[in-house]
């Protein structure tokens, strides 16, 4: 792994402004993301997951804030920009061409008052204003044929199409401008599991040939350890541990990962006994003033209610847990 | 590294890329629309028919018998006997005991046809058809433009509005359009008529043109003459009905801008007014589509209140004084009149709304 970064987060936090008073949904995220590379962010509902990508992409509205932290996008050529001081007339430029996104409900991103097609048109040619209109057309074809639609279906309106079918073309969408980023938010929530494997070995064929960078979130932990290079575990709108998907897997830090871990079953190993986390995720409204994830967690002592944890190095991943501060007395570094 | 990360190990059967592919888009679902439009239109004959229908039938079930009151009534109004000519038509319209109901309801059908609604009672001699023919074209000039341009004019602002809820300009504009929505018509009428003709004597007090101008369209001072005693009911009605629709087209709005696909049209970097139109207010219009289909058919009946008010020459004036007048063949006729407009109306926003949204196109 020694591609150039693409993106560097430093300190991200967003908060959600409500009468009752502000939720943080994302606290001081810092990640970096190579060229290339498959980032993976899991967490159960409500972890921020889909906050964080709004927040990476700029696209959140009211009542959501980014309130603090850098996004530091490292173009091709050219200087490194922070995206969260960007106008967004210069984000415009940027959208599509280096950073595209696909969301969640492919039933609902088509337009349905516009053909297939079309929907891919406007933006070539937005990005490209000396394509003309067949050109256009023709392009959009060869973008649905590499996720499996043939280019017949482009004059089809989006509820004429198979949902699985939509979902596919909206990663064809994304990758219409060629970008160096693609978010993806759960895409493959809403299709079977024979789709869910076609996309997911799509999306790897399709880095692999156009080189582009995925930042992939989803709740399900076993999907993103097929798919990603490394996976950030997200509770309470922190990132609690990051590393590499296998370290991850055979060697979790945190209790979190490993509940998570071990709440569902292995695809290629011996069975073991599976366990839920007991619980339900805190209330952002109102933080804990020690680690969040403590009234759930079976190692919780005393310590964990004194500070937030810090990310610290531990081995091959950063981890977010008091057992791994070395000044900890009921430290168990190696458990 | 991953684990099971060898994307052969899951690779798919979609790949190969099929051969030729589509210069352009294609009209591959005009049958289909075709075929709907078809299907709409039957219904709507059926239904014309069932009202005409409804028409001759119901002064036959009337207790009494209708035809001998407006002949008495006719009689009363002239002094003198109906002409034969006149007996058969009202016949024809109410009844006549001594035909048999099917060929009454063939002459009925034929004098129809002529638009031949026999005479009006209030007005005599005048046919109806020629007191309709002259309220028409005031009633469509006058209602017809100004829910046009009322429309035109709340669909716009109300997009403007719902794009950014909560902004400066809605959150004055949004309740101050729910009060005049609940405004009414007539009352803003006579408001305007006393302030701006009685007080001010900017504007004619009444009537639809000015009666010392000779009645030609060709004449210059005539037209204008029209337009300067149109204004003021006009502008009442267009400032009076566009709250409705700036408020209908708001409130959708906000819901659409919020739709995922609107994000999505954000985030592929789409000039903000290609977003705007293109994917937020194209859905978000449909209802309103609907909605001015709807207005228009309702337009034949005239705004009754306004057009009495400015004592406007249209229909709705002359459907008021029919009803004074117990004028039943006027009434009759503008009510089979307004039938009609309606379920014209209807099928030209079905038929649009099926341009405008491809799902209702769907056969089956």
């Amino acid at each position: 792994m020694t591609d150039p970064a693409l993106l560097q987060v430093d300190g991200l936090s967003v908060d959600y402004l409500t009468p009752q008073g502000s939720a943080r949904a994302c606290s001081d995220i810092s990640f970096t993301l190579r060229r290339g590379e498959i980032l993976g962010v899991a967490g159960e509902s409500g972890s921020g997951k889909s906050t964080l990508i709004t927040a990476l992409t700029r696209l959140q509205r009211p009542p959501a804030v980014t309130s603090a932290g850098r996004i530091v996008y490292h173009p091709a050529d050219g200087e490194p920009v922070d995206l969260v001081a960007q106008s967004e007339r210069a984000l415009r430029r940027r959208r599509w061409r280096q950073l595209a996104i696909v969301m969640q409900s492919a039933m609902d991103c088509l337009n349905p008052v516009m053909r297939l097609g079309a929907q891919f048109t406007d933006v070539l040619r937005t990005h490209d204003p000396s394509l003309d209109r067949a050109a256009a057309w023709q392009r959009a074809g060869e973008l649905v044929r590499m996720v499996g639609i043939a280019p017949d279906r482009l004059p089809a309106y989006p509820h004429e199409l198979s949902g699985g079918m939509r979902q596919r073309s909206l990663i064809a969408l994304a990758l219409a401008c060629d970008p160096d980023l693609v978010v993806m938010d759960e895409p493959t929530t809403a299709v079977d599991v024979v789709m869910q494997r076609q996309i997911l070995a799509q999306v790897l064929r399709l880095r692999e040939r156009f080189g582009f960078a995925v930042v992939f979130v989803t709740h399900d932990l076993s999907l993103l350890l097929e798919l990603a290079d490394r996976i950030a575990i997200m509770y309470a709108g922190r990132i609690v541990e990051i590393g590499s998907s296998a370290d991850l897997y055979h060697r979790p830090k945190h209790p979190y990962t490993k509940g998570l871990r071990d709440s569902f079953p292995p695809l290629h190993a011996p069975l073991r006994e599976l366990s839920g986390i007991p619980g339900s995720p805190p209330d952002l409204r109102d933080p804990l003033p020690g680690c969040a994830f403590g009234p759930r967690c079976p190692r919780a002592h005393a310590a964990c209610e004194q500070a937030v944890p810090p990310l610290r190095t531990v081995e091959a991943q950063d981890v977010a847990c008091v057992l791994y501060d070395p000044q900890n007395p009921e430290a168990t570094a190696h458990a | 590294m991953r684990p099971a990360a060898d994307p052969d190990a899951i690779r798919t059967t979609t790949d190969p890329p099929p051969a030729g592919t589509a210069p352009g888009p294609a009209p591959r679902k005009r049958r289909g629309a075709l075929r709907y439009f078809r299907r709409r239109l039957g219904f709507y004959l059926f239904t014309a028919w069932a009202a005409v229908s409804l028409n001759f039938v119901l002064p036959r079930f009337m207790p009494g018998n209708p035809a001998d009151t407006l002949l008495r009534d006719l009689q009363d109004q002239t002094g003198q006997a109906p002409t034969p000519e006149q007996v058969h038509t009202a016949q024809t319209f109410f009844g006549d005991p001594t035909k048999d109901l099917l060929g009454q309801y063939l002459d009925y059908w034929k004098n129809l046809a002529h638009f031949d609604f026999g005479v009006s009672v209030t007005n005599y001699p005048t046919p109806v058809s020629q007191l309709v023919g002259q309220a028409l074209p005031w009633t469509v000039l006058l209602v017809g433009t100004t829910t046009v341009l009322a429309w035109v004019l709340g669909t716009a602002l109300g997009a403007y509005m719902g794009w950014k809820p909560g902004s400066r300009f809605d959150a004055i504009f949004a309740p101050t359009t729910t009060f005049l929505h609940a405004v009414p018509p007539f009352w803003l009428s006579l408001v305007a008529l006393w302030g701006f003709s009685y007080k001010l004597g900017w504007f004619p007090v009444g009537g639809g043109y000015d009666p010392k101008v000779p009645f030609s369209l060709n004449n210059v001072w005539f037209v204008l003459s029209v337009l300067k005693y149109g204004a003021l009911p006009a502008c009442t009605l267009v400032f009076v009905g566009f709250n409705g629709w700036l408020f209908s087209m708001r409130n959708v709005m906000v819901t659409t801008v919020s739709e995922d696909y609107v994000l999505l049209a954000r985030a592929k970097g789409l000039a903000a007014w290609r977003v705007l139109f293109k994917y937020a207010a194209r859905n978000a219009l449909l209802p309103n589509i609907t909605g001015l289909a709807m207005a228009i058919g309702g337009i034949l009946g005239g705004t009754l209140m306004t057009e009495m008010v400015f004592s406007y020459p249209g229909l709705g004036l002359l459907l008021m004084k029919a009803t004074t007048g117990h004028d039943f063949p006027v009434m009759q006729a503008v009510f089979l009149m307004i039938t009609l407009a309606v379920l014209v109306a209807n099928l030209i926003a079905d038929s649009v709304y099926v341009l405008l949204d491809p799902r209702t196109r769907d056969e089956g």
